[in-house]
Formats: C-alpha cells, structure tokens, sequence
C-alpha cells in the first residue's frame, strides 16, 4: 500500500467526513489523486464504510449492548471461518472476533431490551450445533467507543492569547 | 513617598500580547475563537501524566539537586545525540530549567556586562529583549525580511556586529513566522560568529517541529559548540506547557555560572515535571511524531487558505504558526487584528506583538483543530473582503 493511502486512511479513520478537497489540501496532494486513492480503497474493501460514532443514552432510544463469549468445537476442515459465518449472518450481531484465550468468538450485539438480546442468545446462538457454551455480558455503560470519548467534553482552558 | 520602583523595569514596555489577551477577556463572547494561542492544542500524552502522577504517589515531593535530576539530564544527553547530532555531559553541561524562559534569561544574566550588545533577531519570541535589558545589556534588533522567508541571512548579520557585540539571539524554528534554518543557512552564521567571536542562545524549543526537513542546530558546526548555549524544552514537543520545564545545554565555564543564578534564583525545576520529562524522552517519540503529522496536516492547509484569499502567506517549515502579509489592504496589523476581533469575533497576534518588523503581518496559531481553522478563516475571508470593497482595492 502506498504512503498516501495509509494518510488518507489515518486522516479519515477519525474524520470520514472531510471533504475531499480538505484532504488534499491537507495532505499536500492532487484532489484527483486522492479521489482515485479512495475510489480503489472501497473497492477493494480496504475502506468497509463510513460509520457515525452515536452516543445513544443521549436519544431517547433504548438499547442493550451485550458481549457474549463462545466457546465453540471447530469444524473438520473448515476451522472457524465457517462457524464465524453462521454467527455474523444474523443481522442482529454487530461484531464478531476469534479470540486467542479462555474463549473462542466474541460477538457483541444489540437490542431492545434485555430479553430480546436473550432471547437471540438462547434460542438462535447456543442452539448452533458447535457451540459448547456462551456466557453473556451486558454493557453498563460506554466511556470510550472506536478512540473517541464519551464523557462531555470539558471547556478548554487554555488562555485565549499567549506568546 | 519616593519612585518605589527601578528605572530599568520601568523602560520595560509590556507585552503586546498582553494587551491583546485584555480586549479579548473583556469581551466574554463565547463566540471569539481564538487563533491566538502559542501552545500545543493536544493535551500531555497520557502515558506522560501518568508517571508525574506516580511521582506523586511515591511521594517524590522533594527537591532535586540544583542542576535536576541526574537521570533526565542523561535522557537530555541521549535525545540531543539522537536528534541533533551533539553531545554533552550530563553531570556539567547540562541543567534543568524553569521552562526555556527561565533559561533565557539566566543565560543573559551569566554573561552580560554593562553595554555588551546583543543582535536580536526579529520577528521573534518576546523575552529575549527585556532580559537583555535586564541583564544591563543592549538590545540590537535586527528586522528579518519577508524575501527571504524570515531567515537570518549572513550579510545582515555581518552589519549588525560591532566591536561591543558579546551575543547572537538565534531563534529559529521562529515564533511567531515559522521560519527555519537549515544547516546551509547556518553554516555562513556559525562562520561569522566564530570570525568575530561571539556567543549565540540558540533557542529551539520548536525543535521537533519542523516540516519536510530535519532540525540542525548550530552547535553542531565545527569550533561553534564551544560558543553556543543551546536552550530546549517539553512544552512544545511533548505538549508540556504548563509543567514549567525546560533545559540549558553549554559548555561547563558557561553553564556553572548559569546554575548558580538558578540556585539563587529557583532552586530547581519541578521535582514531579522532572519526573514526567524523564518518560518523555524515554518513550514519547510516537507521540512527538503523531502529533508533528496534525500540525503538518493544519500548515498546508493554512497556508492554501491564505493564499487563496489573496494574503500572501510564504511557508514555514517550522514551529506552529503561519505569517501572512495584510500590507495590501492599507491597514496596520494592529488596526487589522483589532477590527477583526470585533467585526468577527476571530482573535489573532498582530505582527508587532514580535517587534516593529512584523508590522504588516499576522500571526496565526494551528494549535487548533482543523475545524476551528475552518471556521475562523472563512470569517477572515468575509472580513478581507469587506475591506477590500470598503477601500476599493
């Protein structure tokens, strides 16, 4: 990968919404380049998309995020990947990893209430044929999400003018 | 009752900051962003704070030895080795400060005597020429020019010397142009100081900031160590502002008499910033490097904007700042910059803050986020171009 694309991707990473002329400007490149750059990136999957970091305790939407650890059996000659599919394919899971350790999947997802998330938990998770077991962790509440804090922003007090 | 005061102290201007800093507090307007800051918009890496912290914990609240602790001053050693290609020895040629500033000015006081000259480059950082006078030595200003990016050229400097000059001031990453110099601008300096034999406080605290080219200081020049106190800080690279930190790196003959104003004086820096520098140096180069690619991202676009509105702005390759030039719309920068706080609520430093030879110029701070700059630049667009249509330009 080239160097442009790596900055563009560290600009971004934090900012999906720069415009591209801000980028180029401020990466010191061509607005066609950098165009072409990120055309290619979302082909190849590179960039996956532009996702908004959302606080919701803050809407009045209710939701219930759960962390569930899976200990799975892995399948002759099909390892994890296949399993791994069989979870993600539910459009309720947000986020799945293999994990090295005491467990195998971490699936984090969302729901409504608590007994939605147990729900999908007892009856479409456990009853997959290599699961062996889960143990389920509801999140308390958000501090720090994908880099960004939560918390409000305190006011700066940094003096307005100095040397 | 008699003048309860000295003479000298009253002769001393203030700041031209200063006044700016009081109409912007007074106009509690939550709506002024200010472009005007000459310090890191980043906060101190956590990773940093956390060991001052520990310092506490551990109840390091002591004194350290004058000079500061031995293990920061050999982190100094090491990072002046890695970074800048010169060496000195930790147990009497390095010492631990009270910020750059506090180095400057017993630098000053160390080696002055009654009528020594001083050639003070400007536009520069607004210390140097009160600690000269308070040191009873005289203020040579020398007006760096726009045509050659803000840099010290050797025949102006040759001008400058008189058989009284003791000292060069050398500013360079500069605030407030962001002007640099390379190491082939600085080997005709070092030549003329070492002709006329004269020392230089080569101030670099925006070392580590600089675009596209690496840092070269002077006391790296053959014959130019021995005659070169070299002044360094954490505020700016490391986002240490407010920890009070700095160093002074000289040949021993010099720096034991600096050290002994600082022992009058302060004592020592602080023991818990100390502390904190230590793991700095040890393990904040990452950080040095992520935030330097920020300050990277924010110049070029600045200095787009700038031109694109018509203020022509040269680029600077170091520091943080950008210095356009307003001398096409008939006004003063202070005028400028006063006018522009009110119409539009956008606080910058008017280039005479830094010396009469930055009149006609702004200077603007990128230790803000780029949506900030955003913001403030469209409303100095609006307000350039109101002037233009007032005076027909």
């Amino acid at each position: 990968m080239n160097e442009m694309k790596e900055k563009i991707l560290s600009v971004i990473e934090k900012n999906s919404k720069i415009s591209i002329e801000d980028l180029a400007i401020v990466l010191g490149e061509k607005e066609s380049d950098v165009a072409q750059a990120i055309f290619e990136m979302e082909q190849d999957k590179t960039i996956c998309g532009y996702h908004t970091i959302i606080n919701w305790e803050k809407t009045s939407r209710e939701r219930v995020v759960a962390l569930i650890e899976v200990c799975v059996v892995p399948q002759r000659s099909r390892g994890f990947d296949h399993l791994a599919e069989r979870i993600y394919n539910f459009p309720e899971v947000d986020t799945v990893y293999l994990m090295s350790g005491a467990y195998d999947f971490c699936v984090m997802l969302e729901g409504k209430t608590l007994r939605e998330v147990s729900i999908f938990i007892s009856e479409k998770l456990s009853t997959l044929e290599s699961v062996t077991s889960t143990a389920t962790h509801f999140v308390l509440k958000k501090y720090k999400d994908h880099g960004t804090i939560m918390v409000p922003e305190q006011k700066s007090e940094r003096q307005l003018i100095t040397p | 009752m008699r003048n309860p005061l000295c003479s000298k102290v009253q002769t001393i201007r203030p700041s031209g900051i200063r006044k700016f800093f009081d109409i912007v507090a007074e106009m509690h307007d939550k709506d002024v962003i200010s472009l005007g800051v000459g310090e890191p918009d980043f906060d101190t890496p956590w990773h940093i704070r956390d060991e001052g912290i520990y310092s506490l914990e551990k109840g390091r609240t002591f004194y350290t030895s004058n000079a500061g602790l031995m293990e920061l001053k050999e982190e100094i050693d090491r990072y002046l080795t890695r970074k800048c290609h010169v060496s000195y020895d930790p147990a009497d040629e390095i010492m631990v400060t009270v910020g750059g500033s506090e180095a400057i000015d017993i630098a000053m006081r160390a080696m002055l005597d009654p009528g020594d000259e001083v050639i003070i480059p400007e536009p520069c950082y607004v210390s140097y020429l009160p600690c000269v006078v308070l040191a009873d030595g005289v203020p040579v200003p020398l007006a760096l020019k726009e045509e050659n990016q803000f840099k010290l050229m050797p025949d102006q400097l040759e001008a400058a010397i008189t058989p009284k000059t003791k000292l060069l001031v050398l500013p360079f990453p500069n605030n407030p142009t962001g002007s640099i110099m390379t190491k082939e601008d600085l080997a005709p300096i070092a030549e003329i100081c070492i002709k006329h034999d004269i020392f230089v406080i080569s101030d670099e605290i925006y070392s580590a900031l600089t675009y596209g080219t690496e840092h070269t200081t002077i006391a790296s020049f053959p014959g130019m160590w021995e005659r070169t106190i070299l002044i360094n800080g954490f505020s700016k690279a490391y986002a240490m502002t407010g920890w009070r930190l700095g160093y002074a790196c000289a040949p021993k003959v010099i720096l034991e008499q600096m050290l002994k104003i600082h022992q009058f004086a302060i004592m020592c820096a602080p023991t818990t910033s100390q502390y904190a520098a230590v793991e700095a140096l040890r393990n904040g180069d990452e950080d040095v490097e992520m935030m330097k690619e920020s300050y990277n991202q924010r110049r070029r676009f600045l200095v787009h904007t700038f031109n694109k509105m018509g203020l022509d702005c040269f680029e600077p390759f170091g520091a943080f700042y950008v210095f356009p030039c307003i001398r096409g719309l008939g006004m003063s920068s202070d005028d400028f910059a006063t006018e522009l706080l009110k119409e539009e609520k956008v606080a910058v430093v008017p280039g005479t803050a830094f010396g009469d030879s930055g009149e006609g110029f702004l200077r603007i701070s990128y230790a803000y986020s780029l949506e900030e700059l955003k913001t403030a630049t469209e409303r100095i667009e609006r307000f350039v171009n109101k002037v233009r249509k007032e005076k027909g330009l």
